[in-house]
């Protein structure tokens, strides 16, 4: 064999390998899809939504107080970071250059890498032992507390997109910064920014680890702010390690609410994003 | 003039105040968990490194097991997942057709998404039989290396390292793509110009950027280490030290997702703190390291891609 071809040889066998990965890495996606969805369609209906979890070895029942859980303590970590995210990425995009927000932008990436369940232990420790009482504020206080750097990068980012003109201009009008930034440069980077928000929803509405000993769990339907709450992944996971089959059929059909969550977001987002591009072309 | 000048510094404080609490929460976190497992830390020193005792009922606590677990874990994942990413990168950023790679970044993502629970459900139910059927045709004389010792349960050391490796596999492939995207295009015309075939020169981008590489593959390691459920579900949770792929073991986030609300006494529960405390420094230092690595190739390709110096071999800092 010459040289010429042993080396197009082995590029072709790289070439292929490559593709080969492609697939490796689909095939388990195709994989969880389809044991989701088959799965949890079988499970999944009408009561799943409306219905309290009924007790053990009785057929039936939903999961209705978890899913409100879930929108009620996702909903906290929103309160607790669209405000601190976008206000510490505007503070991260209009004095880029200083020294505090290289640390910031360098805290919140760690913030991002620090592991869920040990955001959920840290919570634990400031906002549920001292009053001795698992809540839903401290579950959303965790969740919050995960968001805060998506968010704030995400805002940092897209307001660094906005051309330099557009805060020039109302600067030379005579606003004051904070007049250019809230009136003229944050609306047009607005839209980018909610497409952040919601795809760092979705992920975080997912997250089970901080909420094991944060929000805790609720057989029963709850609303107070400052009780245990049930949510949907943490139920999923206690029916999972059940040994009850109409438990594991139930956690099947969370399981496809939640990714039904994120993959609808996802793609919300991604049209979201192509038309922002589409109008930035123009 | 005044006005405004206030005006500034009210903006500046209002946003700063923000900003400075992203950094306390930081900080925070560790003076709270340092703080929190005081008892523990006293107590054992770093003899809660070095002992494999897991005993709460008689108060006595050790993690050496719970950081084998972790490390094991993680370091076969990355095993798998490091050649299976760094061939998703290269095919989307060097080889696909232009149409191609939205639909195959989305999909790679969309694998980044999806919630950690249902990886594990996904695990407990599918995974874990498929690594028990495996496991029972594994023929006896394989048994008898360490690496495949034990009876065949499916939950275990390689069902976790599995989940771990589909979980990361995004994450590194893509910070690798967004790496070999900031390769000089010259890089590579070079080699084609010099003959080249495409595996050469692909091998010279990657070996440019190899710096940043080894920080993609740095971040993946770090989102290994720290993952709480789908390990939780499929490793076992038995605190022990083996070498076998086939023996159910435990790990650092697994055994604080399982014990911490059954922790009765406070040494217990600062015991499960100092082991969020350790998470919290490896993974730290692990996302660290792999920030600098990435963050120094790009700003070594900025120096490089000047128009004042065009050096042959830039130096990559290594």
């Amino acid at each position: 064999m010459t040289s010429a071809t042993w080396r197009k040889a082995k590029s072709a066998v790289f070439v292929g390998f490559c593709g080969l990965s492609i697939a490796v890495a689909l095939v388990p996606l195709a994989f969880i899809f389809f044991f989701v969805v088959s799965e949890g369609v079988q499970a999944l209906n009408l009561d799943f939504f409306t219905q309290m979890p009924k007790p053990v070895g009785e057929a039936g029942g939903g999961m209705a107080n978890a899913i409100v859980g879930t929108l009620l303590i996702v909903g906290l970590g929103a309160v607790f970071a669209i405000p601190t995210g976008i206000m510490s990425g505007v503070y991260l995009s209009e004095y880029a250059g200083t020294r505090l927000s290289s640390t910031v932008r360098f805290a919140a990436d760690t913030l991002n890498g620090v592991p869920s369940i040990v955001i959920g232990v840290f919570v634990y420790t400031i906002a549920v032992l001292p009053v001795k009482q698992f809540s839903a504020l401290a579950g959303g206080l965790a969740l919050g507390i995960m968001m805060i750097p998506i968010i704030a990068r995400t805002t940092e980012e897209l307001l660094l997109l906005v051309p330099g003109s557009m805060r020039e201009g109302s600067l030379a009008l005579g606003a004051t910064r904070a007049q250019a930034t809230f009136s003229v440069v944050l609306p047009a980077a607005l839209p980018g920014i909610l497409t952040g928000v919601v795809l760092a929803l979705a992920r975080i509405a997912g997250e089970t680890a901080p909420l094991l000993f944060t929000s805790f769990n609720n057989r029963f339907f709850n609303t107070t702010l400052t009780q245990p709450m049930a949510s949907l992944t943490v139920t999923v996971f206690t029916y999972a390690i059940s040994p009850y089959e109409d438990w594991h059929r139930q956690a099947w059909a969370g399981a496809l609410v939640l990714v039904a969550i994120v993959f609808i977001c996802s793609l919300l987002a991604r049209v979201a994003t192509r038309r922002l591009e589409r109008m930035r072309g123009r | 003039m005044k006005r405004r000048g206030q005006g500034d510094l009210g903006f500046r404080l209002t946003t700063g105040v923000f900003a400075v609490l992203v950094v306390a929460i930081v900080i925070g976190i560790g003076a709270v968990l340092i703080s929190e497992s005081w008892l523990s830390i006293q107590k054992f020193g770093l003899g809660f490194w070095q002992t494999t005792t897991w005993d709460p009922v008689a108060g006595d606590f050790g993690a050496l097991p719970f950081i084998w677990g972790t490390l094991y874990s993680s370091i076969l994942a990355l095993l798998i997942a490091t050649p299976v990413a760094l061939g998703i990168a290269v095919f989307i950023a060097e080889l696909c057709p232009a149409s191609l790679r939205m639909p195959l970044v989305f999909l790679t993502e969309l694998l980044a998404a999806i919630p950690s629970i249902v990886y594990g459900l996904w695990g407990i139910f599918v995974l874990v039989p498929a690594v028990r059927q495996l496991e029972i045709w594994t023929p006896e004389a394989l048994k008898q290396i360490p690496l495949f010792t034990g009876p065949p349960l499916g939950v275990g050391m390689l069902a976790a390292g599995l989940i771990l490796a589909i979980m990361i596999t995004p994450f590194t492939s893509s910070v690798a793509r967004e790496v070999l995207k900031s390769v000089p295009v010259e890089q590579r015309e070079a080699a084609y110009a010099l003959g080249a075939t495409r595996f050469e020169a692909i091998k010279a981008a990657l070996y440019y950027a190899r710096t940043g590489i080894v920080g993609a593959v740095m971040l993946g390691f770090g989102r290994a280490l720290g993952e709480t459920m789908a390990v939780t579900m499929v490793i076992g949770n038995a605190p022990r030290i083996s070498a076998s792929l086939f023996a159910p073991q435990y790990s650092m986030a697994a055994v604080i997702a399982n014990e911490f609300t059954e922790a009765d006494t406070a040494l217990y529960l600062d015991a499960l703190v100092e082991i969020g405390l350790v998470l919290f420094a490896i993974t730290l230092f692990v996302n660290i390291l792999s920030r600098v690595l990435i963050w120094s190739m790009k700003t070594s390709f900025k120096a490089a891609s000047s128009p004042a110096l065009t050096p042959a071999e830039p130096e990559a800092a290594a």
